[in-house]
């Protein structure tokens, strides 16, 4: 939907490419583009004109280096003052020196201040530390019950009363204390930054429990109102960091930008998914590169880790180098890729894939027809071990409810593209040299049983 | 299709280098996230077997029906949703108090360049996006050059009102009923906290207070404490609430509270879901599941509800597609317009994807509900 900055410069780079610097005009012109992506991944308007004065003053007339072309270097201005936005003193937790450690979570509603709570707590505990959530969300239905079950998840005890807000929290303070706890959480009720009572209701937690840090909970998906809410709430509060929430979806999630430069106070986590522990220290390049729409392949990396079986994945890669990848093969990667994430949103991760095919649409119907072909075929015929007449061809056009045509076509763009793999010397080397010495026993194995399916 | 099989390819080699990069570190590491590992609880299949299985439906009795509606007619929620619905423009005051005056400087000059450009500024600052807001502006300077909006401020801002207005041209607000015969039922979905639940409590009272019998199903059966949240609205508002185990099918239990309100003469069903993002496959085929099953007879699914939060920028776009392409949208409700944030995105979404903006959330309370209004909504967004 959104066309990635690279896609906008591609026109304006033919132009450029024979130049050795980039005139006022050419900048102007990128610069437009710049400004154009900027907004539509969430950035501020008061955010994204500052940059561009940034960027312009870095640009106009700057000597151009041989190896990248002009497009490309004004990319890596963006790039690196995204990055200088985003970066700049990460958030080091200090723990207080007489115990407890308090941390204060604000936000609006929806935001994930619940979910981030229980995820914190099982963070410090993995520091070593002991934390105590307390339930100060009086406010919403149930919210109390449900930092009580993800504490009982995380392995963390929760208090909380059904007094108010304020004693909650003062209470909290008090029980971690008498319990030896060095960490209190604080989950606070969603409000909005122009609800009064609410905004001084929060203040006055805050002056009860003194917490050490204040952490502003901002969903990904923010758009414009992000600043405002954070200088809100930095008013109000005096914010330490911010958790930066549902970054597992695809928002470019341009607010976090906003939210730094206007509140100049470091973004400290983000939240990538439901569970416990799907919760990480940031990274500022990567979400530069996110905003820019730049294919983000260290998130791509990540998301494989954790769903990508790699034990198959390394079956399958030392049976593609030996020329062995089957049907069978392929279909299991195929399943495999479609656990990670739709095709369409991964084609986007992926950089320097060309714009005709990055902006092509992939039907899911087409996955789903590849997969009936190759699974009305019979082992046998999956593995290459027979040849694929008329007649066998034609029953499988009919289990697979497809056409003999399409049969036909699936099984040449299956031979061109083991032609195609067998070529791919650079990776075969790095992945031969990585993946060989810790599996040395099972490379026998792997070559006689082509379907090992049955054990996952 | 040649297209899928190559990338398939790519994908494979390129994620296969990867794991195996990565591979020697993820099993250090595996041990520490075995238990975390597993996706969502497994599902169960089999309609019927869930049904023993499961302890039965949880329901809010009489008395504490009764004693709901004493709260209700207690407080303010009931006068405002006996004196009729509120309208948004009354809702608004406080935010739109901050922003007024907001393009008050345009009125004061002479239309030039500059004038498009705080008009510009103005509806990107609202989120309206960027292919929006250059569209709308383009019509709007050719009206000028041709004549057919005169050059003055408030004809410009006039024009302007109008165009956006125009967008929702057509639309009908009103949520649709089945025929007799079983209960209708509608679901809503979206992504997480974006205020499904409490959406789900506020149309309760409404249509309770419409005279409706309205049975409310936890289809939430993943997020903790999402049925005690509901639960806590059915006793608020005198719904009764159809809600299973937790990490039960939300089919299941949406097909539970369908057969429950068939059996009590119930009109209405509203199914509650668990918040997903839409960029995950298994959990929008899930939704796809809980879709067919809560058409099934005796109920009739009329409306399926995008739940959307005011603040979201220009995802929201990609969000009411992928909930459209996966179980086929008949409105969102926009959720939380009572803060600053301008809700503009439904412009694009109603645009380009055309769908009907139905209801408008504005506050926590019960009655905190509104039908929504072009004018008003576009008046809020200028204002």
């Amino acid at each position: 939907m959104f066309e990635t900055l690279t896609d906008r410069f591609e026109g304006i780079v033919a132009r450029l490419r024979s130049r050795g610097h980039l005139s006022d005009s050419d900048v102007s012109e990128v610069l437009r583009e710049i400004r154009v992506a900027l907004l539509e991944a969430d950035v501020n308007l008061a955010v994204v004109k500052d940059l561009i004065e940034a960027i312009r003053s870095r640009c106009v007339g700057a000597e151009l280096a041989k190896s990248l072309s002009p497009a490309q270097q004004v990319i890596k201005v963006v790039d690196e003052e995204l990055t200088r936005i985003l970066g700049g003193e990460p958030l080091k937790i200090r723990y207080a020196s007489k115990p407890p450690t308090i941390v204060l979570l604000a936000g609006l509603q929806g935001a994930g201040k619940t979910t981030v709570a229980a995820k914190l707590a099982r963070w410090f505990k993995q520091q070593g530390r002991q934390p105590l959530l307390v339930a100060a969300d009086l406010q919403r239905p149930a919210a109390v019950e449900q930092l009580r079950i993800l504490g009982r998840d995380v392995g963390a005890t929760v208090f909380s009363e059904t007094t108010d807000p304020v004693s909650v929290a003062r209470e909290g303070v008090a029980e971690a204390e008498r319990l030896g706890r060095d960490i209190v959480i604080l989950d606070t009720a969603g409000r909005l930054a122009i609800d009064d009572a609410l905004m001084a209701e929060v203040r006055a937690i805050s002056e009860v429990t003194r917490p050490d840090y204040t952490l502003f909970v901002v969903d990904a998906m923010t758009g414009q109102d992000a600043v405002r809410t954070a200088e809100a709430f930095n008013e109000a509060l005096a914010l330490d960091g911010v958790i930066l929430t549902k970054v597992d979806g695809d928002a470019r999630g341009g607010a976090a930008l906003s939210v730094k430069q206007v509140v100049g106070k470091p973004i400290a986590f983000i939240s990538t998914g439901e569970r416990p522990s799907d919760f990480e220290t940031f990274y500022p390049d990567r979400l530069a590169r996110r905003i820019l729409g730049m294919g983000d392949v260290l998130s791509l990396i990540e998301k494989a880790e954790r769903e990508y079986d790699s034990d198959v994945a390394e079956k399958a890669t030392e049976r593609l180098m030996s020329g062995q990848f089957s049907l069978d093969d392929f279909l299991e990667q195929l399943q495999q890729i479609k656990r990670i994430g739709p095709l369409q949103s991964m084609l986007g991760m992926l950089p320097g894939v060309p714009k005709d095919f990055r902006n092509a649409k992939i039907d899911d119907k087409d996955v789903g027809r590849i997969e009936a072909i190759i699974k009305s075929m019979t082992p046998d015929e999956r593995r290459g071990a027979v040849a694929l007449d008329g007649s066998r061809r034609s029953r499988i056009a009919t289990g697979s409810g497809t056409s003999a045509a399409e049969v036909n076509n699936l099984l040449r763009q299956f031979k061109e593209m083991q032609k195609m793999v067998r070529t791919l010397g650079p990776v075969n080397r790095l992945v031969g040299g990585a993946g060989r010495k810790p599996h040395k026993g099972k490379q026998k194995g792997s070559r006689f049983t082509p379907s090992s399916r049955g054990a996952r | 299709m040649v297209l899928v099989l190559v990338l398939v390819v790519v994908l494979a080699v390129l994620l296969a280098a990867t794991a195996l990069v990565v591979s020697t570190r993820s099993r250090r590491q595996r041990n520490a996230v075995a238990g975390s590992s597993a996706s969502r609880p497994p599902t169960g299949t089999l309609l019927l077997e869930q049904q023993t299985a499961q302890p039965s439906p949880d329901t809010v009795d009489s008395d504490l029906r009764e004693l709901a509606e004493r709260d209700l007619a207690e407080g303010e929620a009931a006068e405002q949703l006996r004196a009729g619905r509120p309208a948004l423009g009354d809702r608004l005051g406080k935010a739109r108090q901050l922003l007024g005056g907001y393009l008050t400087g345009i009125r004061s000059k002479p239309v030039d360049g500059a004038t498009f450009d705080e008009l510009e500024e103005a509806l990107l600052l609202a989120d309206a996006g960027v292919t929006t807001t250059t569209k709308v502006l383009e019509d709007l300077r050719a009206k000028v050059r041709s004549g057919a909006v005169a050059g003055t401020p408030e004809a410009l801002l006039a024009a302007l009102r109008s165009d956006l207005e125009a967008i929702f041209d057509g639309d009908e607000s009103a949520m649709s009923l089945g025929e007799d015969g079983g209960p209708t039922v509608w679901l809503f979905v979206g992504v997480n906290g974006v205020g499904k639940t409490t959406t789900i409590g506020k149309v309760a009272a409404r249509e309770l207070a419409e005279g409706r019998k309205v049975v409310l199903a936890a289809g939430d059966t993943f997020r903790a404490a999402a049925g005690e949240q509901l639960e806590a609205w059915a006793e608020r508002t005198g719904a009764t609430l159809v809600r299973g185990a937790e990490g039960a099918d939300p089919s299941s239990v949406i097909f539970d509270a369908v057969a429950h309100a068939a059996a009590r003469g119930s009109d209405l069903v509203l199914a509650d879901t668990a918040g997903r993002l839409h960029t995950k496959v298994n959990l929008m085929e899930e939704l796809r599941k809980v879709r067919r099953i809560a058409d099934r007879p005796p109920g009739h699914l009329t409306e399926v509800l995008l739940v959307l939060d005011a603040t979201t920028g220009q995802n929201g776009v990609v969000q009411a597609k992928q909930f459209r392409d996966a179980v086929g949208v008949t409105g969102v409700v926009l959720t939380k317009l009572d803060g600053t944030a301008k809700g503009g995105v439904v412009l694009a979404i109603r645009s380009e994807l055309g769908l009907p903006i139905k209801l408008v959330g504005v506050g926590e309370g019960v009655a905190d509900l509104v039908d929504f209004d072009p004018a008003e909504f576009v008046a809020a967004l200028l204002g």
